[in-house]
């Protein structure tokens, strides 16, 4: 049945299909590596495409030696593993809770989640918030108003639900209370979903920039995110359009590859090991809904 | 099912039964209605605070983060009708009542964000719904294990990118000396400032946003085709369909219901869709066709400290969300029978 004339001409053009949406996704990257070790004026001639030209690394050394973008990468390391494991205890607790089928007020406890994925406050009353409370400029303000995400929780509620009764209950008989159970039972039975939760609130924290670039005025506080935004933000600047291509942002274009390049390795260098952990991770989370 | 649930209150559980008085959790019986009858005993909030108080103490931390951080800001959307004096209260100081609402519905400029807003909105949905829908089906296509996972692997990527390098990627790809206009040149054509052109606006924000969630979007429909009956293709061929035919009679109505609910999510952001990237890659040149209502209020509020203003536009925007959302539900659950709630 499948050897049919028609489905091989389809499988060919399948084939082709398929390649050209990889070549299309890796393009980018592989322009933007070419491009951070390219001398500039080969960049600015237009020249450079999949390979180097005038292969440097002087760039990297310009923009390692930069004190600020260190003190900048420092802070999204910080941001990131403060932020995952706040994010990480509320979640579980409440997760936990909401797996009790039995608990008076679940529904409820349910819906005041579920409700936030369907209307929120919106930027300013939340900007107004953070403002009222005092916690512009620090790192709360970066850390605390998105420690929940809710999918997250439901994913969680969903894998709670499905450990088996008999242990929780058993160590309940051998004395452990609730924290004990959860603690000493529930967590090490799910290290599975545990780890997934960690990388996807991981991998948000560490790519969020609107939350810093709204509440954080004070450059030594930047995640690295907003250290590539400002310089991006200098080349789609109007200024630029009237002059043309000026020197000084053909050299920025040059800064940006490397810093892009810089920014996104840790994240393609975690890549293919977490890479699955995610597709189980929202297939779960798919379950039920 | 119900049985094997000990902490399910529908029945005692057979261990509770066995042991009891190990200072293990009451099993609310099927009985316990009846003793209320004869011997009033505390009411049943008491019990289960009782029972369960530790597991509601793991809960307040978690529901001390929703009500502040989600809900005040929902109530914090009342200066929409107050006056708030930066630095004053969350809540505004006086009332000034349609005053803000009626100011944004005279702006020029808001019906002009409200326009863009509703393209980009279209357009994202237009593309970025049905082409994972494509991507799944072509990548079931797939024999070969290694090569599928391969393929898969590399159209995931882009979605675990923070959207400020997708942004940089972008720039570089479009900039006057960027590869897109070597080709143009390698065509003929004169090389373009396409970031600062408001026409190629669309075109760039609508591509980027496919390149980025395409891959990612396909996983879900790569799960409900797994899922799918082996035998209803079988029986497809035996009733002579082709694979046209067995694709549009049992492949796409076995991903209706997922694709049903990824469509109505996509709606509720549909106002809000994409708003940090267009932040990211507009600029006072590209305004007419870049600018939406959320960075058109981000400037207002933050940049002007207009605050009250741009809380009446951001409310108008969440409610004009809840209606596409609610009403998306409610037509899929007429039309097709699924729906979110």
């Amino acid at each position: 049945m499948d050897r049919t004339r028609g489905y091989r001409v389809f499988q060919g053009i399948n084939a082709v299909i398929l390649t050209g949406v990889v070549i299309v996704t890796l393009y980018p990257f592989v322009n933007i590596v070419a491009r951070s070790f390219s001398e500039e004026r080969y960049i600015v001639g237009g020249q450079v495409n999949l390979v180097p030209r005038g292969f440097n690394i002087e760039t990297y050394k310009l923009v390692v030696s930069d004190p600020m973008f260190w003190t900048n990468y420092r802070n999204t390391v910080v941001y990131t593993v403060v932020a995952t494991a706040i994010a990480m205890v509320l979640t579980t607790c409440y997760a936990y809770v909401l797996s009790k089928k039995h608990l008076k007020g679940r529904t409820f406890l349910i819906w005041v989640a579920v409700f936030t994925m369907i209307f929120s406050g919106g930027l300013i009353p939340n900007y107004v918030l953070v403002n009222s409370l005092g916690l512009t400029d620090t790192i709360w303000s970066v850390v605390l108003p998105n420690a929940i995400s809710v999918f997250n929780l439901l994913v969680m509620k969903t894998f709670f639900e499905g450990l088996p009764r008999d242990l929780e209950e058993a160590a309940a008989i051998d004395g452990l209370n609730t924290y004990g159970v959860l603690w000493r039972i529930v967590l090490p039975l799910s290290k599975a979903v545990i780890a997934t939760m960690v990388l996807f609130y991981a991998v948000s924290f560490w790519n969020s920039w609107f939350t810093a670039f709204l509440y954080l005025n004070d450059g030594d506080l930047f995640p690295v995110t907003i250290y590539l935004r400002n310089l991006i933000a200098g080349a789609t600047g109007a200024e630029a359009a009237g002059a043309g291509i000026a020197e000084a942002s053909a050299a920025a274009a040059n800064i940006q590859a490397v810093t892009i390049m810089l920014t996104v390795l840790p994240i393609l260098a975690v890549y293919p090991f977490v890479q699955r952990y995610f597709v189980s991770g929202v297939m779960l989370g798919a379950v039920k809904g | 099912m119900r049985g094997q649930e000990p902490f399910d209150d529908t029945g005692p559980s057979p261990v509770l039964v066995q042991k009891p008085g190990t200072g293990f959790p009451d099993p609310v019986g099927k009985t316990l209605p009846k003793d209320r009858e004869t011997r009033p005993g505390p009411g049943p909030w008491r019990r289960a605070l009782g029972r369960d108080w530790q597991l509601y103490t793991l809960a307040l931390l978690p529901l001390a983060f929703f009500v502040i951080f989600r809900y005040v800001p929902m109530l914090g959307n009342v200066i929409a009708f107050r006056k708030y004096e930066p630095g004053g209260s969350l809540f505004g100081e006086t009332w000034v009542g349609l005053r803000y609402v009626k100011m944004f519905l005279a702006d020029p400029s808001f019906w002009n964000v409200f326009t863009n807003t509703l393209i980009l909105g279209a357009l994202t949905l237009l593309f970025c719904f049905p082409l994972p829908i494509v991507l799944a089906l072509l990548l079931n296509e797939v024999r070969n294990r290694r090569i599928k996972r391969f393929l898969q692997s590399v159209s995931y990527l882009p979605h675990f990118l923070s959207v400020v390098i997708v942004a940089g990627l972008v720039m570089q790809l479009v900039a006057v000396d960027g590869p897109v206009n070597q080709l143009v040149k390698a065509l003929g054509g004169e090389p373009t400032a396409f970031i600062q052109k408001p026409e190629w606006f669309r075109t760039i924000f609508v591509s980027s946003e496919v390149w980025q969630t395409v891959g990612w979007g396909t996983i879900l429909y790569l799960a409900a085709l797994t899922t799918i009956d082996e035998q209803l293709y079988e029986a497809a061929r035996m009733d002579g369909a082709g694979r046209w035919r067995q694709i549009w009679h049992v492949t796409l109505p076995g991903i209706r219901p997922t694709a049903v609910t990824l469509l109505i999510l996509n709606i509720g952001t549909f106002m809000t869709i994409g708003f940090e990237k267009v932040l990211l890659l507009y600029n006072p040149l590209t305004y007419p066709t870049a600018d939406v209502i959320t960075t058109f209020l981000y400037r207002m509020g933050v940049e002007s400290s207009n605050l009250s203003y741009a809380a009446a536009i951001g409310l108008f925007e969440a409610l004009v969300g809840v209606v596409l959302i609610v009403s998306a539900n409610l037509i899929s659950r007429r039309a097709v029978g699924t729906s979110l709630w």
